[in-house]
């Protein structure tokens, strides 16, 4: 057991979450960050499914990573990836219709996710199926982690609510002149705060600032 | 063994389809019974949106309770019992075009009828649909409900908002003996009471809205200018 959480292996499930976050330091997966993040619903189930699908296709990768013919490597990696994306689908439809419908624009996003392929290319193809186990999850959190981050301040400011729950709409707020920022709402709103938070970041991590 | 050799290549992609897809035909073929049953609910649901019933727990019951029942228009305006054991049509679509079934939905909302009239069409990105429930009289509307499958989100989408929907109540479907109801940039006065304004910044799915109001409900007309 305690090889299976080697300090390097904890490592690589925590330094996504943290220091080299995939959106914010690696900037992968924007595109997907703005499009699901006006609501913290689907921004949760959008992060649970990257999380589930780079933990899994980074273990079957892994798995097969020998047997994988390089010429091919992409493509074998895009037919994993997209064979998976299928079956969670899938289940979505079957087990919980009303998600499946909301996500069902963003779920093709998932195959096109670089997150995935960069996981996939950096780390799978050369390291064994529970450290790149580990790195899926890992890169999936931290990815899961800014997209609720921004949903959160999103959906407060721009909803005045959280997971649908009313929490700044009171006749009380208005009178004393407090709006709803419509303009959270709109896909600008989520890179600014993507931004934001990458500045915190680099603000708070010297070593990770660029000359 | 050499990994990088064409034949080597050739039969590793090979076999991978083929497992990839006795994977994905395995789980599509196990899963569809459920699927198809969540996308009736849905449909019911969709129904009794249309009727102002929003974000009940048993759709199942309420809709059973609400809908009494489920009658085909007929090319002279009568109405015809639908077959039940041909289960029931989620996509009412396809179904006017292979069979031109015109499905209608006969409802009782707190004691009086309203009837429920489905409609397709499509936006700007994909298809859009709805259902358009009209009061007793056959010619104001009761309530309406919109969706889409990938309209522009905060534009077009707004079509599945509920501001958008209520604006249709009372508007009259019927001008004449010819369907006036429908979505304009700017309403004229006249029109006031067959029109809706459209959404700014969609014109493209707007008008989705208006043709495809226009284009489904002209299979009811002889049913809705008749007096019965």
């Amino acid at each position: 057991m305690g090889q299976l959480f080697s300090a390097k292996n904890k490592d690589v499930l925590a330094s996504p979450i943290g220091i080299n976050n995939p959106v914010t330091v690696q900037v992968l997966g924007i595109c997907s960050a703005l499009a699901v993040t006006a609501k913290l619903e689907p921004a949760v189930v959008m992060g649970l499914s990257v999380t589930i699908i780079t933990a899994f296709s980074n273990v079957v990768i892994s798995l097969i990573r020998k047997t994988i013919p390089n010429r091919i490597r992409i493509i074998v990696q895009l037919v994993v990836v997209a064979a998976l994306v299928t079956i969670v689908s899938e289940l979505l439809k079957a087990f919980a219709y009303d998600v499946s419908v909301q996500l069902s624009v963003y779920i093709g996003l998932i195959i096109t996710n670089c997150i995935l392929m960069g996981r996939l290319e950096a780390f799978a193809m050369s390291n064994g199926p529970w450290e790149s186990c580990l790195d899926g999850i890992g890169n999936g959190l931290g990815y899961a982690k800014i997209l609720v981050l921004v949903a959160f301040f999103r959906e407060l400011l721009g909803s005045g609510s959280l997971f649908g729950f009313n929490i700044l709409n009171y006749d009380a707020l208005k009178e004393m002149g407090y709006m709803n920022n419509g303009l959270m709402l709109m896909p600008p709103m989520a890179l600014i705060i993507v931004a934001c938070l990458i500045w915190y970041q680099r603000a708070k991590h010297k070593e990770l600032q660029e000359d | 063994m050499n990994t990088n050799s064409n034949s080597y290549t050739i039969i590793y992609a090979a076999v991978m389809v083929v497992i990839v897809a006795f994977l994905l035909a395995f789980v599509n073929s196990s899963l569809r019974d459920t699927q198809t049953k969540n996308i009736e609910l849905d449909t019911k649901k969709q129904i009794l949106a249309s009727l102002g019933i929003r974000g009940i727990a048993d759709a199942e019951a309420e809709y059973n309770k609400v809908v009494k029942a489920h009658m085909l228009v007929q090319a002279d305006g009568s109405l015809q019992t639908y077959d039940d054991t041909k289960g029931f049509v989620t996509n009412f679509e396809r179904d006017y075009k292979e069979n031109q079934n015109n499905h209608l939905f006969v409802c009782e909302v707190d004691g009086t009828t309203k009837y429920v009239i489905p409609v397709y069409g499509v936006g700007l990105w994909g298809s859009i649909w709805g259902y358009v429930a009209l009061n007793d009289d056959k010619t104001t509307i009761y309530g309406t409900y919109f969706a889409h499958a990938s309209e522009t989100p905060g534009l077009g989408a707004e079509i599945a908002g509920e501001k958008f929907q209520s604006a249709f109540k009372n508007k009259k479907v019927l001008k004449g003996d010819s369907i006036a109801i429908g979505v304009e940039k700017r309403v004229q006065p006249e029109d006031v009471p067959y029109q809706v304004d459209g959404i700014s910044g969609s014109t493209i799915t707007s008008k989705g809205v208006d043709a495809m109001l226009k284009q489904s409900m002209s299979g009811y007309n002889q049913f809705l200018i008749s007096q019965q």
